[in-house]
């Protein structure tokens, strides 16, 4: 046995280590938040919302196309995944046997784990062939599909959080089940729900790999659901990826405004949950 | 389940078909199915997504076989494709970045677990899971303007001066590579193996580090020859979770891993990922064989992952439930 001096001199050394795995860890964060408030503020501007992209050399202009594109298409994707994956935890969690819910769990973390790129090539096939061109429905649609199993999973996970009692007590008033769903257990668990359906949304908010085949891209405004459109996400990866100072600012700015939005959601989902789910303990 | 249908009607055998009806009445039923259609949706889903990735692959499935994998050769101008280059490339990158993430992620884990007050620790776990939410495109943004010039003009010539002698650290340094995707893709991982590993130790049972600290072992020695061997499993799920992530990441690696189909034993050397493939050429494809080849890159890249996350959850799993059997409390 090696004398316990070492030992404990051992112990601490590497018991310090992980401090330091950790400290490394959390200021990857920082500076990546302090590096993009630095040096995205200095090309944000109010020209920046309200503008369209201006033609190559020309400086200024702004991404007023993205921005109400990423809108467009966020609200395509909470259409096909909030109630899917709202409706389909409701089934997971009052209705179904253990066997139709293995299937279903099963299906929804197959799909959670299905890599972005690959969620975008089976948009491509299901929603841009057939309608032979890309379009904000097509880029609405792959990240709508990407919502789908985190919504489901976590509401899931809230409803079953619920007590027993609470549905035992509904029932032994006379309810039915699907009023005692809609009155006792969805409002008792609706802090999770919230907090799941705004996750999923943060989530497919910053997603660029299926919108590059789906949605596309587009310089100017995108009339209808029928069109290529912009979106932040792809806006940065183009302008990142060109060639023009110009364009690197502007990539800046936009990686500011999504990651900006982003966080917030994050921040307002994880509050909304810690103030506690409504519901008694039994 | 937490919620077996305990109904206030059916109770004896003879009211099968009366409480069916009544169910029906007060919606019962309906709302079952329902819900029911948008839960199958789900499932229908996933199995056209299997059935579309197959279908839409067939012709360059039939025509290279199983050459498609181990043909080196991506031409679409003489409609000859083979996977070699992004399989491999795939394969480096991701094992670059778990030999940086692997031990930094679970060094800080195990921090936080054994080693930081329970009120740090969480205030930490807040600021990696907002880590984990950062989406892949802003690391791409910051790979390109940040860490493709550092490493062009000083890590990889100190790591050449230093190690140049090894064919890893060899070549030209142009910034963006395999090595440079690696480090991009190592810090993506890392809030995954943190978060996961964290939880793996904090649910392993008190008493297994009381009796090694009563044993008179060191804090360093009940953590690491008790508490990690005990959660061994659930942190190896952990690290199958990151490689997961990483073989399937798509925007950051494009952004600096330099687009080309090489393989070279450098690491400096530029390369391509099956997801950086696919996400450069699919709208440039033209003709079917070059769209149905990068389709079925993107088959392989979700059977790849398919089985990664499936190992990965069994190992997390055994663990947790392993804990649980332990300490009943």
């Amino acid at each position: 046995m090696t004398p316990l001096r070492w030992r404990k001199l051992v112990s601490g050394f590497m018991l310090t280590m992980t401090g330091v795995c950790a400290l490394v860890a959390v200021s990857v964060l920082f500076f990546i938040l302090g590096y993009l408030v630095y040096h995205g503020g200095k090309f944000i501007s109010w020209s920046f919302f309200t503008q369209l992209p201006k033609p190559v050399g020309e400086p200024g202009g702004g991404m007023s196309n993205a921005i109400v594109g990423s809108a467009k298409l966020l609200f395509i994707a909470s259409l096909i995944g909030v109630p899917v994956g709202f409706f389909g935890a409701i089934y997971l969690a009052e209705f179904s046997g253990s066997k139709s819910a293995f299937v279903v769990r099963y299906a929804a973390d197959l799909l959670n784990g299905v890599p972005s790129i690959v969620i975008g090539i089976f948009a491509y096939a299901l929603v841009v062939l057939p309608f032979k061109h890309f379009s904000t429905l097509a880029g609405g649609f792959a990240l709508g599909i990407m919502m789908v199993p985190i919504t489901l999973r976590s509401t899931e996970e809230f409803l079953l959080a619920v007590p027993n009692s609470l549905r035992e007590g509904a029932m032994a008033l006379g309810a039915s089940k699907w009023k005692t769903i809609a009155t006792v257990i969805v409002p008792a668990a609706y802090r999770g729900i919230l907090t799941a359906v705004l996750l999923a949304f943060a989530r497919v908010a910053g997603e660029t790999a299926p919108l590059l085949f789906t949605a596309l891209g587009n310089r100017y405004w995108s009339p209808g659901w029928n069109q290529p459109t912009a979106s932040l996400p792809v806006a940065i990866f183009t302008y990142a990826t060109g060639p023009y100072e110009d364009w690197h600012r502007q990539a800046w700015a936009a990686g500011l405004v999504l990651l900006g939005l982003i966080l917030v959601i994050n921040i307002v989902a994880r509050a909304v949950l810690a103030r506690g789910i409504a519901v008694p303990r039994s | 389940m937490a919620t077996s249908t305990t109904t206030v009607h059916g109770a004896g055998p003879l009211v099968g078909s009366r409480s069916f009806l009544s169910k029906l009445r007060e919606g019962d039923e309906i709302a079952r199915m329902i819900t029911f259609l948008f839960a199958a949706s789900v499932v229908l889903v996933t199995l056209l997504l299997i059935f579309e990735l197959w279908q839409d692959s067939a012709l360059a499935r039939h025509k290279f076989g199983l050459h498609f994998f181990v043909t080196r050769v991506w031409d679409p101008i003489f409609d000859q494709f083979g996977a070699l280059p992004f399989i491999y490339g795939t394969l480096v990158t991701a094992s670059t970045a778990l030999f940086i993430a692997v031990p930094l992620g679970i060094g800080a884990a195990i921090f936080l677990a054994e080693l930081a007050p329970a009120r740090l620790s969480d205030a930490l776990e807040f600021f990696i899971d907002l880590l984990a939410a950062v989406p892949s495109v802003i690391y791409g943004l910051l790979g390109i303007f940040i860490i493709v010039p550092v490493m062009r003009d000083y890590v990889q010539p100190a790591l050449k001066q230093s190690l140049g002698f090894l064919p890893l650290f060899s070549g030209p340094a142009y910034g963006v590579g395999f090595l440079t995707a690696g480090i991009v893709l190592a810090i993506m991982v890392i809030p995954y193996i943190i978060s996961v590993s964290r939880e793996i130790l904090l649910s392993v049972p008190r008493d297994q580090r009381e009796a090694a600290l009563g044993l008179g072992s060191t804090r360093w020695e009940s953590t690491w020859k008790v508490v990690v061997p005990f959660a061994r499993s659930g942190i190896l799920g952990s690290v199958f979770l990151a490689l997961a992530r990483a073989l399937g990441e798509t925007m950051a690696v494009t952004m600096v891993i330099g687009n080309s189909p090489t393989i070279s034993a450098s690491l400096f050397s530029p390369g391509d990922t099956i997801a950086s493939v696919i996400a450069n050429q699919f709208t440039e494809a033209t003709g079917d064989l070059y769209l149905q080849s990068l389709i079925e890159l993107g088959l392989v890249l979700f059977l790849l992952t398919f089985i990664l996350n499936g190992l990965a959850r069994l190992l997390i799993v055994l663990t947790s439930q392993r804990g649980s059997k332990v300490s009943p409390a």
